[in-house]
C-alpha cells in the first residue's frame, strides 16, 4: 500500500484528474464569448458604430448596423457554441470515466476525475489510461506489459513498459514515495525514482524512465490488467501538455484585408471631416443654417457648437460606415470553410491503399496554397515511400547481393546468398557474425510479423531471414534466433542502447549461453567509422558510398568483445545514469559513447527506399510554376544528392555546389576560412553573375548542397565579426540557386531553416511537407504544414495544416486547388470593398446637395439589407465555384502559378483599379440620377419624383450593376451560380414591392411606400436605369471583349521586343493563355 | 416664369418686399407673358429650398397624416419644434407640412380684344393616387372634417386650418389635399418643381392652351428671398416618359455612338487579326 512517506516529502497541490478542453460554461459562455468575439477589430469597430447610433441623433436608426452586427456575433457565436459543447461532451466522457482505484487493500469504482496524484489504478486489457501511471504491476509474469500510443501519437506498434523493479510482487505492502520531475510536454522523455521503504530496512532506490511511465490516452494490450500509480493527473498529464502547443496561424490575405481596411477607414474618416467642415461652411451663410420653414429644435439651439461639430461627426461616420464591410468577415470565414471541404472531397485525393483522402485541420489558410514560393521537403517517405527492402550488405569488403539470377556486379560474383558460396567470400565466420549482429542488434517485436518502429530495422531482420537467420523473439530478456542449421540460439538481452537521431546508432549488449558478452552497433557511416579500427574502414566505405549514390540507405554494423570487468563498468556506469534525475540524458550518452569504441567493423548495409510515384512529375511541376524546392534530410549526402536527381531536383546540367564538411576539409586552412572563401566564391558565381546570366536563353541551374555540419558553422558562428554576413551570403546563394539540399540535419535544423527563408527579405511564403515526426517541427514553422499520411505514425499529419495521402497530390493542391482559393479569395476581398464603395459614394455626395444635413440616400431598410441580402450571395456562390481557367489547364501549366505569386491579386495596383471602378461607378449613379432629377416630373401623368424616389433609383441601379458586374466576371457557372445571381436580383424587385406595398405599423415614416413600384411605372426611370447600367459596365465589357483581339498581337510584340529571350517553359504558356482569354470572351460576347 | 420680385421692375417686387407674416390683406401682383406653345402641366418650382435636409425631412409624423387618432392629438417628437403650438398638437405637425406652399397661381387667356378669360385649372390628380388614398388618410370616426380636427392647432404659419385647405370639394380637404400631399413628398434636390395644376384638353383638335398672350395672377404669400431662394411657375408638356429631359437623349445618343464606334473598332480589329487561331498553336 503505497503512501507518501509525510516526513521525506510534503506533497504539493495537484490538480485533480479533470480535463478540461472547453473554453466556455454555461454561465460564462454569453460575456466571454461576447468579449471574445468584441475583440476582433472589425466587430469592435461595429460594436462602436452601433453604440455611436443608440447615444447620438443620427440619421439611421441603430438598426441598421446593429442587425448586420447581431446577425455576424449570432452566427459565430452559435457555431462556436456548438464546438464548444462537443468539447464538453468529449470532456464529460473522458472525465465521468469508470476507474478502479484500489484502496485500503479494497477496489472502488471512481469517476476518473477524482483521481488524485498518488492514487494506485487498475486498468483492464483495452482500456485507455486515465492519467500518467507509473507501472507497478503486471498480470504478465515478465513484469512487461503492452501499450499503443495510436491516440498519442500515431504509431500503431505496441510499445513495451516495464514495471519498476521489486514492486511487482507485492503491492498491496508496498510503502514508496516516488520523486520525479515537474509536467513537460515530451512524450518520450522522463525520469524520477521510486524510494521504496522495507520494514526497518534502508530505502531502496529505483530509477523511473519513460518505460515505466503510462501515458494518458495510451490503450493497454496484450496485458489482463496492470497496476499502477497516478502520477500526473488531469491537465498535468503528457497528452493535456501536448494539447495547447499549436499556434494559429494566418494567412497574407488576411494582413492585406486589415491593410485595405485601414485604407477605408482613412477613406471614412476624410470622408466624415469633409463633410462636417462643409457643413459649418454651408451654414457660415445667412439664411442656409436655419430658414423660417426649418427651425431648430429648443435643445439644438441650446447645444454647444463643439458638441455639435462633434457629433455631426459621428453621425457623418455612420452614415457612411458601410463603406467598411459588414459582412465581409463572415463571408470570407464561411468562404474558408465551405471551401476545406473541396479538397477532402476530391477524389484525386483519395488513396485506395489507405483508403482516406486528404484532410484539413485548418481552412484559414487554403488562400495560401496558392502562394507558396518555397517547399521543404522531408525526403524519406515524402521523396520516398519508406517502403524498404533490404537490397545487399557487404561483409569485410565482399558484397553480397539477394537476386534470383546471378549477374556480375563490381567485379564480384553474385549469387543467390552467401549460403553458397565460401569461396571468394569472407570467412563463413564473419558471416555469421554479421548475421547475428542484424539479427540481435534491433528493437522488433514478432507478432503475426515483425513490428518495429522504423522501417529500416523490419527491412534489415527481413534481410538476415532470407540469409538463414530469423528473429524469433524476445521472452523474458532471451532473444531467440533460429539460425541456419535450424537450431535456436539464445542471447540474453543485457543492455539496448538506444537509438536517436543525435548519435545516429544504437547497440545491444548480449550474452550468448557460451557466456561471451558482446556489444552490437549499427548506424550510419559517419558515427561509427570513426569508432571502429581504421585499418577495416576503407574497404567498407567504397561500398558504402556506392550504395549511397545508388540511393539507397547505408547502416554499418560492427561488434565489440566486453570482457567481465568492462562490462561490469558498462553496467554500473548505465545504471547509475539511470538513476540520475538531473541531466540524465547527457550521462546516459557519456556512458554510451563511451562504450562504442574501438569496435571492429563487420560489414554494411543498403536498403532500397524507392521514390514516391510521380515524385519527379510532381517535383518538376513545381519547379516549373517558380517554386523553390528545399529538401531537407537527415539522410546522408550522397544517398539524398541520387534522391534529388532520381526526382529531377538536381539535371544532368544543374551545377553543383558543395558546401559540405569534405568541401571545408582541405590542407593547411582553418574550416572557417575555408568556409569563408567558398561562400564568397558561390556567391560570385550565383548572385553577382546571376543577372546577364537570366536574360540568355539557356541559364546556368545550379544546385546546393550543405549539411548539417557546416549549416550550424554557417548560422552560428557567433563568435566572428562577419557572422551575419554569412547567414545573409548563405540565404542569397540558397535564393539564387534552382534547388538546394540540405542533408544530416536535425529536426530542429529543419526548422531553423524554415525560419531563416521565412523571415528572409520579402518574407516568402513556405511550405513543409513531411511524414515523420522529425518534420513536426518544420511544420509547425512554415506558414503551411503538410502532412502525408505515410507510415511513420501520424504524428506530422496531427500537427499539419493540411495532409494528404500522397506526394503527388501536392501537385493539384498548390497548383490546382490553391491557385483557385487564392484567386478566389482575392477577388471576393476586392469586390467586397468595390461593392461597398460605390454603395457609399453616392450617399456621400449626396451629401452637397442636402447642405451636408447627413440625410440618407437610400431607405434604412436598403442601408441593411444591401450587404446582407442583396449582394452577398452571388459573390459567396462565386467565391466557392469560381475556376478562371479550368483545373487541367492549371495542372497541365505549372507556370499559370507564377501570374499570382508574390499576392498579386491583393496588392496595391489591382486595389487601386478596383477602387477606381468603385469611384467611377459610385459617380455615373449619383449624377446620371442627378441629371436625370433636372426635371423631377418623370410620370406620364406629370407628376414628380421626391428625394425617395431618387435613392431608389440610384439603389436599384446600384444593386443590378454590382451583380451583374460579378457575372461578367464569372467565368465558371454552375446552377448554384445562375440561382443566386439571378435569385438575389429577382429578391431585390420582390423585396422593394413588398416593403414599399403595405403601410408598416411599426415604421414612424412611410418613406418608400409605393416608392418602388411609381418608379417602375416610369418610363424615364426605366430609360435612366438601363442606360446607367451599360454606362458602368461598359468598360467591364471592353475589357473583357478586347482581350481576345489584342492578345496575339501584344504578346507577339512583347516576344520580339525580349528578343527570344523567353525560356521555354514560359513560350509554352503563352497559347495557353490566348485560349483561355478567347474561351472567356466568346462567353460573354 | 421667375416671379419672386428680386429686381425693382418686376410686378411682384412690391409684394416681396413689403412681406410680413401678419398681413391679413393678400398682396397681389400680375405678371404678362406670351405663350407660343400649347402645354398642358402646370408647376411650381423653388430654388434653394432644402427639403431635402434632414431636419426637415423627417419633421413629419406619417402616422398622423394617415388619420391615427392618437398620433393626431399626439404627433411624433420628429415634428419639433413644429410639434405643439402652446398646449395644443399642431395638425399637421412638423417643418414640412408648416412650410407648405401657398401661393396661389391663376393663369388668364388675354385674347385679342384685350380680355381676360381664365384658364380652368385642375387640381386633382397632382399627387400619386396611392398616397391620396392609402398614405394619407382624415382622422377617421368624424365626417366633419372641422369637428374631427377640433383638438388641434393649425401649423403656426398657415393662413388657415387644415379643414379649410378646399372647402369647395371634401375629398380634396383636409390631409387628403393634393396639394398638401404633393407638398409633402420631400424633393431630391434643392431645387425642384412640384405639379400645381393640370390644364385639361379641350375636346376636338383646339389645343389646349391657344397660342397667344397669357396673364398670371399670383397670390403672393410664400417668402424665399430670406434664404435666397428663387419661385417659378412652369408650364410644360408631358410625353409618354414624363417631363422634357434633355438629358436622356444625350446619355442615349452618347452611349449609343460609343457603343456604335467601338463595335467599328472592334470589327476591324476582328477582321484584321483573324487569323490568332493559327498563330496562338505555336508549339513551344
Amino acid at each position: 500500500r503505497p503512501c507518501p512517506a509525510d516526513e521525506v516529502f510534503i506533497p504539493p497541490k495537484f490538480c485533480d484528474n479533470r480535463i478540461v478542453s472547453s473554453k466556455y460554461t454555461v454561465w460564462n459562455f454569453l460575456p466571454k464569448n461576447l468579449f471574445e468575439q468584441f475583440r476582433r477589430i472589425a466587430n469592435f469597430y461595429f460594436l462602436i458604430i452601433f453604440l455611436v447610433q443608440v447615444i447620438v441623433d443620427t440619421p439611421t436608426s441603430p438598426v441598421t448596423s446593429g442587425l448586420p452586427l447581431f446577425f455576424v456575433i449570432t452566427v459565430t457565436a452559435i457555431k462556436q457554441g456548438y464546438e464548444d459543447w462537443l468539447r464538453h461532451k468529449a470532456d464529460n466522457e473522458v472525465n465521468k470515466y469508470r476507474v478502479t482505484v484500489l484502496e485500503d487493500g479494497r477496489r472502488i469504482q471512481k469517476e476518473s476525475e477524482k483521481i488524485k496524484v498518488g492514487d494506485v489504478l487498475e486498468v483492464e486489457e483495452d482500456e485507455t489510461f486515465p492519467c500518467d501511471l507509473i507501472l507497478l504491476q503486471s498480470s504478465r509474469d515478465d513484469g512487461t506489459c503492452f501499450v499503443t500510443t495510436a491516440s498519442l501519437d500515431g504509431e500503431s506498434n505496441h510499445k513495451t513498459h516495464y514495471t519498476v523493479p521489486d514492486t511487482e510482487r507485492d503491492v498491496e505492502s508496498l510503502n514508496a514515495t516516488i520523486e520525479c520531475e515537474q509536467p513537460q510536454p515530451d512524450l518520450y522523455k522522463f525520469v524520477g525514482r521510486m524510494h521504496i521503504y522495507k520494514n526497518n530496512e534502508e530505502p531502496s532506490l529505483r530509477s523511473l524512465g519513460p518505460e515505466n511511465l503510462l501515458l494518458k490516452g495510451a490503450t493497454l494490450k496484450n496485458t489482463q490488467s496492470i497496476c499502477g500509480v497516478a502520477v500526473y493527473t488531469g491537465m498535468e498529464t503528457k497528452m493535456a501538455l501536448n494539447y495547447q502547443g499549436k499556434s494559429q496561424k494566418r494567412s497574407v490575405v488576411e494582413k492585406s484585408i486589415n491593410a485595405f481596411l485601414l485604407v477605408y477607414l482613412c477613406i471614412l474618416v476624410s470622408k466624415a471631416l469633409v463633410c462636417t467642415t462643409l457643413k459649418y461652411v454651408w451654414q457660415s451663410k445667412p439664411g442656409q443654417d436655419e430658414p423660417w420653414y426649418n427651425e431648430k429644435t429648443l435643445k439644438e439651439k441650446e447645444t454647444n457648437l463643439y458638441l455639435n461639430m462633434f457629433t455631426d461627426f459621428l453621425s457623418f461616420m455612420v452614415l457612411f460606415n458601410f463603406i467598411i464591410p459588414v459582412s465581409m468577415y463572415v463571408t470570407v470565414e464561411m468562404q474558408k470553410f465551405l471551401g476545406s471541404f473541396f479538397i477532402s472531397w476530391d477524389k484525386d485525393f483519395f488513396d485506395s491503399e489507405i483508403e482516406e483522402g486528404a484532410l484539413v485541420n485548418t481552412s484559414d489558410l487554403n488562400e495560401e496554397l496558392g502562394q507558396v514560393e518555397y517547399v521543404f521537403t522531408d525526403k524519406t517517405g515524402t521523396l520516398t515511400q519508406n517502403n524498404m527492402e533490404f537490397i545487399e550488405c557487404c561483409i569485410d569488403g565482399h558484397q553480397y547481393k539477394y537476386r534470383d539470377a546471378s549477374s556480375e556486379v563490381d567485379g564480384f560474383c553474385v549469387t543467390d546468398g552467401p549460403v553458397n558460396t565460401v569461396q571468394q567470400k569472407a570467412g563463413r565466420e564473419r558471416e555469421e557474425l554479421f548475421l547475428r549482429a542484424l539479427c540481435l542488434c534491433h528493437t522488433v517485436q514478432v507478432k503475426e510479423g515483425f513490428i518495429a518502429s522504423s522501417p529500416d530495422e523490419i527491412a534489415l531482420v527481413q534481410g538476415a531471414m532470407r540469409y538463414g537467420f530469423t528473429f524469433l523473439g524476445l521472452e523474458s530478456k532471451t532473444m531467440k534466433i533460429l539460425n541456419r542449421t535450424n537450431d535456436v540460439e539464445m542471447y540474453e538481452l543485457l543492455h539496448v542502447l538506444n537509438f536517436d537521431p543525435v548519435r545516429r546508432r544504437m547497440s545491444v549488449i548480449v550474452r550468448s549461453i557460451s557466456g561471451e558478452t558482446l556489444l552490437f552497433c549499427k548506424g550510419a557511416d559517419s558515427s561509427i567509422f570513426p569508432r571502429v579500427k581504421q585499418e577495416e574502414v576503407e574497404t567498407i566505405r567504397m561500398h558504402v558510398e556506392r550504395n549511397a549514390t545508388d540511393g539507397y540507405r547505408t547502416l554499418c554494423v560492427a561488434y565489440k568483445h566486453l570482457t567481465a570487468e568492462e562490462y561490469d563498468q558498462v553496467d554500473s556506469g548505465l545504471r547509475e545514469a539511470r538513476l540520475a534525475l538531473q541531466d540524465r540524458e547527457e550521462k546516459l550518452m557519456a556512458v554510451y559513447n563511451q562504450v562504442e569504441t574501438g569496435m571492429n567493423l563487420i560489414g554494411a548495409t543498403a536498403v532500397e527506399d524507392r521514390l514516391q510515384e510521380e515524385a519527379a512529375e510532381t517535383m518538376e511541376a513545381l519547379q516549373g510554376a517558380g517554386i523553390k524546392v528545399w529538401v531537407l534530410t537527415g539522410d546522408k549526402m550522397e544517398t539524398a544528392k541520387s534522391t534529388c536527381y532520381a526526382c529531377r531536383l538536381f539535371k544532368r546540367n544543374t551545377e553543383l555546389l558543395e558546401l559540405t564538411v569534405r568541401t571545408l576539409e582541405s590542407p593547411g586552412k582553418r574550416r572557417e576560412d575555408r568556409l569563408h572563401d567558398l561562400l564568397l566564391e558561390y556567391h560570385k558565381k550565383t548572385v553577382q553573375d546571376a543577372p546577364p546570366a537570366k536574360t540568355r536563353v539557356a541559364s546556368q541551374d545550379y544546385g546546393f548542397i550543405v549539411d548539417g555540419a557546416t549549416l550550424s558553422m554557417v548560422l552560428n558562428s557567433s563568435s566572428e565579426n562577419n557572422l551575419h554576413d554569412y547567414k545573409d551570403l548563405f540565404l542569397q546563394i540558397c535564393q539564387n540557386c534552382t534547388s538546394v539540399l540540405c542533408c544530416r540535419m536535425a529536426p530542429l535544423q529543419k526548422a531553423q531553416i524554415v525560419k531563416m527563408v521565412k523571415n528572409s527579405k520579402g518574407s516568402p511564403i513556405t511550405l513543409s511537407i513531411g511524414d515523420g515526426a522529425n518534420d513536426v517541427s518544420m511544420i509547425l514553422e512554415a506558414h503551411v504544414g503538410i502532412g502525408i499520411k505515410g507510415k511513420e505514425g501520424r504524428q506530422a499529419v496531427r500537427n499539419s495544416d493540411y495532409a494528404i495521402p500522397k506526394l503527388k497530390h501536392l501537385k493539384k493542391l498548390l497548383l490546382g486547388h490553391g491557385h483557385l482559393y487564392y484567386v478566389r479569395i482575392a477577388h471576393l476581398v476586392q469586390y467586397f470593398f468595390y461593392k461597398n464603395l460605390c454603395f457609399i459614394l453616392p450617399q456621400f455626395l449626396y451629401q452637397f446637395f442636402c447642405g451636408c444635413s447627413q440625410q440618407p440616400l437610400y431607405d434604412a431598410a436598403y442601408l441593411t439589407m444591401y450587404n446582407i441580402c442583396f449582394t452577398s450571395m452571388p459573390i459567396l456562390a462565386y467565391s466557392l465555384f469560381e475556376q478562371h481557367i479550368s483545373l487541367e489547364m492549371l495542372l497541365e501549366n505549372a507556370t499559370l502559378y507564377r501570374q499570382i505569386g508574390k499576392n498579386a491579386m491583393l496588392r496595391w495596383g489591382p486595389f487601386l483599379y478596383w477602387t477606381l471602378l468603385g469611384v467611377f461607378h459610385g459617380l455615373v449613379f449619383f449624377f446620371g440620377v442627378w441629371f436625370l432629377f433636372s426635371n423631377p416630373a418623370l410620370q406620364d401623368n406629370g407628376q414628380a419624383f421626391g428625394n425617395w424616389s431618387y435613392g431608389t433609383i440610384v439603389f436599384t441601379i446600384l444593386v443590378f450593376t454590382v451583380t451583374l458586374k460579378l457575372a461578367l466576371d464569372t467565368r465558371h457557372w454552375t446552377w448554384i451560380n445562375h440561382f443566386v445571381i439571378w435569385g438575389s436580383l429577382a429578391f431585390y424587385v420582390f423585396f422593394s414591392f413588398f416593403w414599399g406595398g403595405v403601410i408598416w405599423p411599426f415604421l414612424r415614416q412611410q418613406r418608400l411606400y409605393f416608392v418602388f413600384a411609381n418608379m417602375l411605372s416610369s418610363v424615364s426611370a426605366w430609360l435612366v436605369i438601363i442606360v446607367l447600367i451599360l454606362l458602368s459596365l461598359l468598360p467591364e465589357i471592353l475589357y473583357v471583349v478586347l482581350r481576345k483581339p489584342r492578345g496575339p498581337y501584344a504578346r507577339q510584340k512583347l516576344v520580339q521586343s525580349s528578343a527570344g529571350g523567353i525560356q521555354s517553359p514560359r513560350s509554352s504558356a503563352r497559347p495557353l493563355l490566348m485560349r483561355t482569354f478567347s474561351d472567356e470572351s466568346n462567353t460573354v460576347s | 416664369i421667375d416671379y419672386t420680385g428680386v429686381s425693382s421692375d418686376s410686378p411682384c417686387y412690391n409684394c416681396a418686399k413689403n412681406f410680413t407674416w401678419n398681413t391679413t390683406e393678400p398682396c397681389v401682383c400680375t405678371v404678362n407673358f406670351t405663350l407660343l406653345q400649347p402645354n398642358v402641366f402646370m408647376y411650381y418650382g423653388l430654388s434653394n429650398f432644402y427639403q431635402n435636409h434632414r431636419r426637415y425631412v423627417k419633421s413629419r409624423d406619417d402616422r398622423q397624416l394617415n388619420g391615427d387618432l392618437s398620433a393626431l392629438t399626439d404627433p411624433s417628437k420628429e415634428c419639433e419644434p413644429y410639434r405643439k403650438s402652446g398646449d395644443v398638437s399642431i395638425a399637421p405637425c412638423g417643418a414640412i407640412a408648416n412650410s407648405l406652399f401657398n401661393d396661389t397661381l391663376v393663369l388668364y387667356y388675354v385674347d385679342s380684344n384685350n380680355s381676360k378669360i381664365e384658364v380652368p385649372l385642375v387640381k386633382k390628380g397632382i399627387a400619386w393616387w396611392t398616397d391620396k388614398h392609402v398614405k394619407f388618410r382624415n382622422p377617421a370616426g368624424n365626417s366633419n372634417l372641422t369637428l374631427a380636427f377640433q383638438d388641434t392647432a393649425k401649423p403656426v404659419n398657415w393662413a388657415k386650418p387644415v379643414y379649410e385647405l378646399d372647402p369647395s370639394d371634401p375629398d380634396n380637404n383636409g390631409f387628403i389635399n393634393e396639394d398638401f400631399i404633393v407638398w409633402m413628398r420631400t424633393a431630391a434636390l434643392p431645387t425642384f418643381r412640384k405639379l400645381y395644376r393640370i390644364i385639361q384638353k379641350k375636346s376636338g383638335t383646339t389645343p389646349t392652351l391657344p397660342n397667344g398672350n397669357y396673364m398670371l395672377n399670383i397670390t403672393y404669400n410664400y417668402p424665399v428671398l430670406s434664404f435666397d431662394g428663387r419661385k417659378r411657375m412652369i408650364l410644360s408638356t408631358i410625353s409618354w416618359m414624363g417631363g422634357k429631359n434633355p438629358f436622356l437623349g444625350i446619355a442615349y445618343i452618347t452611349v449609343g455612338s460609343i457603343c456604335f464606334f467601338l463595335g467599328v473598332v472592334l470589327l476591324i480589329i476582328h477582321h484584321k487579326y483573324d487569323n490568332r487561331n493559327t498563330s496562338a498553336d505555336i508549339p513551344s
